[in-house]
C-alpha cells in the first residue's frame, strides 16, 4: 500500500486547531451573560483573535514537561529531608527568610491559582483563557512545593508551623495579603496587569529571585531547587505578563490610559511590597547576594529602564513615583528592619543587630545612608541589648491604608522626618505613607476604606483581646520561640547544640 | 541479616504543621497530599468586595446553597497534589501517545469502513466543543469552590477536559490527514446541525448557572455519566463492527479518565449528601433534573450512531447513573 502523504503542522498551525479553534460564540445564552466581567473595567477589545498565544503548549506536552520536573523536585526535596539538610546551611538566622517566604509569600501562590482560575473562566477570549488556566495550575504547583520543601524545616525550626492562620491575621502579613487582595477583587485585566506584568514581568526578579540566590548562596538546597524547578514556569509566566499588555495597548488607544493608571497604582503597590525583600536581603541573609540598592539598580532602572523605552511606542510613560522609589532603595531596608527590630515580640521571626562584618558590609553598600542615619542606631540598640535593655516597643504604630506598612518611612530627602498624608472621605480621615499610596487611595476611595487594618481591628477588640499577649495567642505564635530576639532564642540554642555535635562528631 | 547504614538522628520538634496536626487529632507525619492541600484557602478578614461582585467575598461560602460544617471532610481518595496530578496523567498520556503513534504508522484508520470514518467525524469530533464546556464549567467550580479539596479537583479536571479537547482534536487531524478540514466540520455541525443543538443549548444553559454545586453536578455526574459509556462504550463496540478498533485504543485515555473522575466525585457526593437532609434533597433534585436533560440531549446522537438500540441504551445509561447516585445517597 502506497504510503499517503500527509500535510505537516506547524507549531503555530497544530496549536490552533487544538486549542483556538475549541471556542464559539453561544447564543442560546448571550455572551454578556456567560462572560459578565470582563467589560466592565472600560478596556475595549475589538478582536480577540488578535491575541499572540505567549507560549503554545497542549496538554499532553504541559503533563509531560511538568511531570518530568515534579519527580526531579520531590527527589531532591526527599534526600535534602533524609540527610539532615538543615544542617548544612550557613548560620540559623537564615531560616528566618524562609519563615517569611512561608508565610508572607506562599500564600500569594495560592491567591495567584484561584485569581487566575477565575480568569481563566472569565475572558470571552480562548487564548488569554488557556493562558490563565495554566498559570493557575502552576501556581498551585509553587504554593504545593513550597510548603512541601519547607515542611522539613518546620520540623526542626520555630515561627513555620502556622501560615495559613498566620497570613490572615498577623499584622506584617497583611501587607502581602491586601495586596494581592487588591488584586484579585480588582477586574480581570487589572487583575493581569498587576500580578501579571507589574509583579511576575517587572518586579519579579526583585521578589522570587532574590529569595531563591539567598537559598543557594546560604546552602538551601530544597528552596533553591524548587527555584530552579520553578524558573520556566516563570518564564511563561512572564511572557504572559506582557502579551497582555501589548494586546490591551493594541487593541484600542482608549485603553492606554487605563493601563497606565494601573501601571502606575501597581508598580508603587509592588515596591511598597518589595520592602520585605530589602530587608531581607540586605539583613537577614548571613552570606548576602547583593544589597538592595544594587538590585534595584540592576532589575529596576536597568531592566526596567529598557522595558518602559520599549513599550513607549504605545504612548507608555515609566510609572509615576520610579524617580521616589529609587531615592527610597538608599533607605527602606534600613528603615523595615528597624520596624520589624522594634516590633519582633509580635512577629514569627526573629531580629538581631547585625555583626560587625555585616554592618561593615552595608556602609560599604550604602555609602551614602547607612553610617549617616543607620549604623550609630543599631549600634545604639546593640550597646542597649547587651546591657540587659533589649528593646521592644509597645505601642501599636499607625498603618498606612493602602500598603499597610506601619507609618515609619521617612521624607526620602530628609531621612529624619516621617513621611505622613492624608485624605478625606465621607467625613473620615485617611492616612497614607507616601505620594504614591495617596494617589492610590485617592483615585479608589471606596475600595481602600474596606481595608482590614491590623492595628484598628486590634484596638476595635477583634484579634484576640486587649493586651499583646491575647492578640498573640490569636496568632496561634508560641510565646518565646516564634517571636522576640534571635540571640538566645530556641532556634538559636538549638542550632549552635547541632554544630557542637557536628564538630565532636 | 539486615543492612543498617548508621545515620546522624536528630529529634524533630514537631511532625507537621500546626493547622495539619489540629486536623489529624495529634502531631504527627502528614502526607503530602495533607499538607499541600488543608487550609491552604484563606477564609477570614479580607480586605475588599470583588468590584466584579461586590455582594461576596472573595472566598464566600454562600455561593453555593449546600452547606458544609467543614469544607475538607471531602479528601481526594486519590490524594492528587499537582506532583502526582501531572505524574498520573503524564502516564496516561504516554499510552495514548502511543496508541497514536502506531495506529499511524500502521495506518488502521485507513482499516476502518469509510462510512465508519464519515460518522466519527459527525458523532466524535464536536463532542471537542462539549469537553471545552467542560473545561469552563469545572473552571468555574474551581474558582467559586470553598476550600483547596474541592476547588483543587475542580482544577485539575478542567485541565483534563481541555487535555481530552486535544485528544479529540487529534482524531479529526488522523482523519483528514491534518487538513483541519474535519474540525471546521464539527464546529459547524455543533453550532448548526440539527443533532447537536439540544447538547449546545444545554450547555450554554450550564455556563450562566449561579450554584457552583449545582454546575459539577450538572457537569460532572449528569453529562459526564451519559458522555463517556454512551461515546466510549457503547459507541465503541458499535465501532468494532465497522473495523473500528483503532477507536477503541484511542479511547483508552477518555476510558481511564472516566473511571478516575467518578472515584473522587462520587466520594465528593457522598459526604455532601450524608452532612445534611437539605444537602441529599438538594443534590438529589439537581441530579434528577439535569440527568433528564442530559439524557435527552444525547438522545439523538445516540439515535444517529445506534439506531433502534439507542433507546435501550439510553435507559439503561440512565439506570446507571440512579445507582450510582443511590450509593452515594442521592434518590433521582
Amino acid at each position: 500500500m502506497a504510503e499517503k502523504r500527509k500535510k505537516k503542522l506547524g507549531i503555530k498551525q497544530r496549536y490552533s486547531m487544538l486549542t483556538r479553534g475549541l471556542g464559539w460564540d453561544t447564543t442560546y445564552q448571550p455572551m454578556d451573560k456567560v462572560f459578565p466581567y470582563d467589560n466592565y473595567e472600560g478596556i475595549i477589545i475589538h478582536d480577540w483573535e488578535g491575541w499572540e498565544d505567549p507560549f503554545r503548549l497542549t496538554m499532553d506536552a504541559y503533563w509531560k514537561f511538568q511531570s518530568e520536573k515534579e519527580k526531579k523536585l520531590y527527589a531532591v526535596i526527599d534526600s535534602f529531608a533524609q540527610n539532615n539538610g538543615h544542617l548544612g546551611i550557613t548560620d540559623a538566622r537564615y531560616v528566618n527568610a524562609i519563615k517569611l517566604f512561608l508565610t508572607g509569600v506562599s500564600p500569594l501562590e495560592y491567591q495567584a491559582a484561584r485569581g487566575f482560575t477565575h480568569v481563566g473562566r472569565q475572558f470571552r477570549g480562548v487564548g488569554p483563557r488557556v493562558a490563565c488556566q495554566m498559570q493557575a495550575i502552576d501556581e498551585l504547583r509553587h504554593v504545593q512545593t513550597q510548603i512541601h520543601s519547607m515542611s522539613h524545616y518546620n520540623k526542626f525550626f520555630d515561627g513555620l508551623h502556622s501560615a495559613p492562620h498566620m497570613h490572615d491575621r498577623v499584622w506584617y502579613l497583611s501587607v502581602p495579603k491586601s495586596f494581592f487582595d487588591d488584586a484579585r477583587t480588582a477586574g480581570p485585566f487589572e487583575f493581569l496587569t498587576s500580578i501579571s506584568f507589574a509583579f511576575e514581568y517587572v518586579l519579579t526578579n526583585l521578589l522570587f529571585v532574590p529569595f531563591m540566590s539567598g537559598a543557594a548562596f546560604n546552602g538551601d538546597m530544597a528552596t533553591v531547587t524548587f527555584g530552579f524547578s520553578a524558573q520556566s514556569d516563570e518564564a511563561r509566566h512572564m511572557t504572559l505578563g506582557l502579551e497582555v499588555i501589548k494586546f490591551m495597548l493594541e487593541q484600542d488607544e482608549r485603553n492606554i490610559p487605563i493601563v497606565q493608571r494601573w501601571m502606575d497604582k501597581w508598580f508603587w503597590r509592588g515596591t511598597r511590597m518589595l520592602t520585605l525583600v530589602g530587608m531581607m536581603m540586605d539583613y537577614m541573609l548571613p552570606k548576602r547576594v547583593m544589597s538592595w540598592r544594587e538590585a534595584w539598580d540592576i532589575y529596576f532602572t536597568e531592566a526596567g529602564g529598557a522595558l518602559f523605552a520599549d513599550l513607549a511606542r504605545y504612548g507608555i510613560k515609566p510609572p509615576k513615583y520610579a524617580d521616589i522609589a529609587t531615592k527610597e532603595a538608599e533607605h527602606i531596608s534600613h528603615q523595615a528592619w528597624n520596624i520589624f527590630y522594634n516590633y519582633t515580640h509580635a512577629a514569627a521571626f526573629h531580629t538581631w543587630i547585625p555583626e560587625k562584618e555585616e554592618l561593615d558590609w552595608l556602609s560599604e553598600k550604602y555609602p551614602d545612608t547607612f553610617d549617616k542615619y543607620y549604623r550609630p542606631r543599631l549600634e545604639y540598640l546593640d550597646k542597649e541589648e547587651k546591657a540587659g535593655r533589649r528593646f521592644y516597643n509597645d505601642i501599636l504604630p499607625m498603618l498606612c491604608q493602602v500598603c499597610q506598612i506601619p507609618m515609619g518611612f521617612t521624607d526620602m530627602d530628609d531621612p529624619t522626618t516621617i513621611s505622613f498624608h492624608s485624605s478625606e472621605y465621607q467625613g473620615n480621615k485617611y492616612h497614607t505613607c507616601s505620594h504614591g499610596c495617596k494617589d492610590i487611595f485617592d483615585y479608589e476611595p471606596e475600595k481602600y476604606v474596606q481595608a482590614w487594618l491590623p492595628v484598628h481591628q486590634i484596638y476595635q477588640g477583634n484579634c484576640g483581646g486587649a493586651e499583646v499577649p491575647d492578640v498573640l495567642k490569636w496568632y496561634n505564635f508560641n510565646l518565646g520561640a516564634d517571636n522576640m530576639e534571635y540571640q538566645g532564642s530556641p532556634d538559636q540554642k538549638l542550632w549552635d547544640e547541632w554544630q557542637a555535635h557536628r564538630k565532636k562528631a | 541479616m539486615s543492612l543498617e547504614i548508621k545515620t546522624n538522628v536528630i529529634q524533630p520538634r514537631r511532625h507537621t504543621y500546626s493547622h495539619i496536626a489540629k486536623r489529624l487529632g495529634a502531631d504527627k507525619p502528614a502526607t503530602r497530599y495533607q499538607e499541600g492541600t488543608w487550609d491552604l484557602q484563606p477564609t477570614v478578614n479580607f480586605h475588599y468586595r470583588p468590584t466584579w461582585k461586590p455582594d461576596q467575598e472573595l472566598y464566600d461560602k454562600s455561593l453555593t446553597s449546600i452547606q458544609m460544617e467543614d469544607w475538607y471532610t471531602f479528601n481526594d481518595p486519590r490524594q492528587m497534589y499537582y506532583g502526582t496530578y501531572t505524574m498520573a496523567r503524564h502516564k496516561m498520556m504516554e499510552a495514548e501517545e502511543s496508541h497514536f503513534k502506531f495506529i499511524d504508522k500502521s495506518n488502521m484508520i485507513g482499516l476502518m469502513d469509510a462510512d465508519w470514518q464519515q460518522k466519527i467525524k459527525t458523532f466524535l469530533l464536536p463532542l471537542r466543543h462539549f469537553e471545552w464546556g467542560a473545561n469552563m464549567n469545572n473552571c468555574d467550580c474551581s474558582d467559586k469552590a470553598y476550600g483547596t479539596a474541592i476547588s483543587q479537583v475542580a482544577l485539575f479536571a478542567a485541565m483534563d477536559r481541555l487535555g481530552m479537547a486535544q485528544i479529540i482534536s487529534r482524531v479529526g487531524l488522523l482523519l483528514d490527514d491534518n487538513t483541519g478540514k474535519s474540525l471546521d466540520q464539527a464546529k459547524v455541525d455543533w453550532l448548526e446541525s440539527d443533532l447537536w443543538q439540544g447538547v449546545r443549548k444545554m450547555v450554554e444553559d450550564s455556563f450562566v448557572l449561579d450554584d457552583w454545586f449545582e454546575l459539577l453536578v450538572a457537569q460532572n455526574l449528569c453529562m459526564d455519566g451519559v458522555v463517556f459509556p454512551l461515546f466510549y462504550h457503547y459507541f465503541e463496540d458499535a465501532g468494532i463492527r465497522q473495523g473500528g478498533t483503532a477507536m477503541s485504543m484511542l479511547n483508552e485515555f477518555m476510558q481511564d479518565w472516566g473511571k478516575d473522575e467518578k472515584r473522587w466525585l462520587d466520594q465528593l457526593l457522598k459526604v455532601t449528601a450524608a452532612e445534611s437532609a437539605e444537602n441529599a434533597a438538594l443534590l438529589s433534585k439537581w441530579a434528577a433534573t439535569w440527568t433528564e436533560r442530559a439524557v435527552t440531549a444525547f438522545t439523538p446522537i445516540a439515535k444517529h450512531v445506534l439506531g433502534d438500540e439507542a433507546a435501550d441504551v439510553m435507559s439503561s445509561i440512565r439506570a446507571e447513573i440512579t445507582k450510582r447516585a443511590k450509593k452515594s445517597g442521592i434518590e433521582i
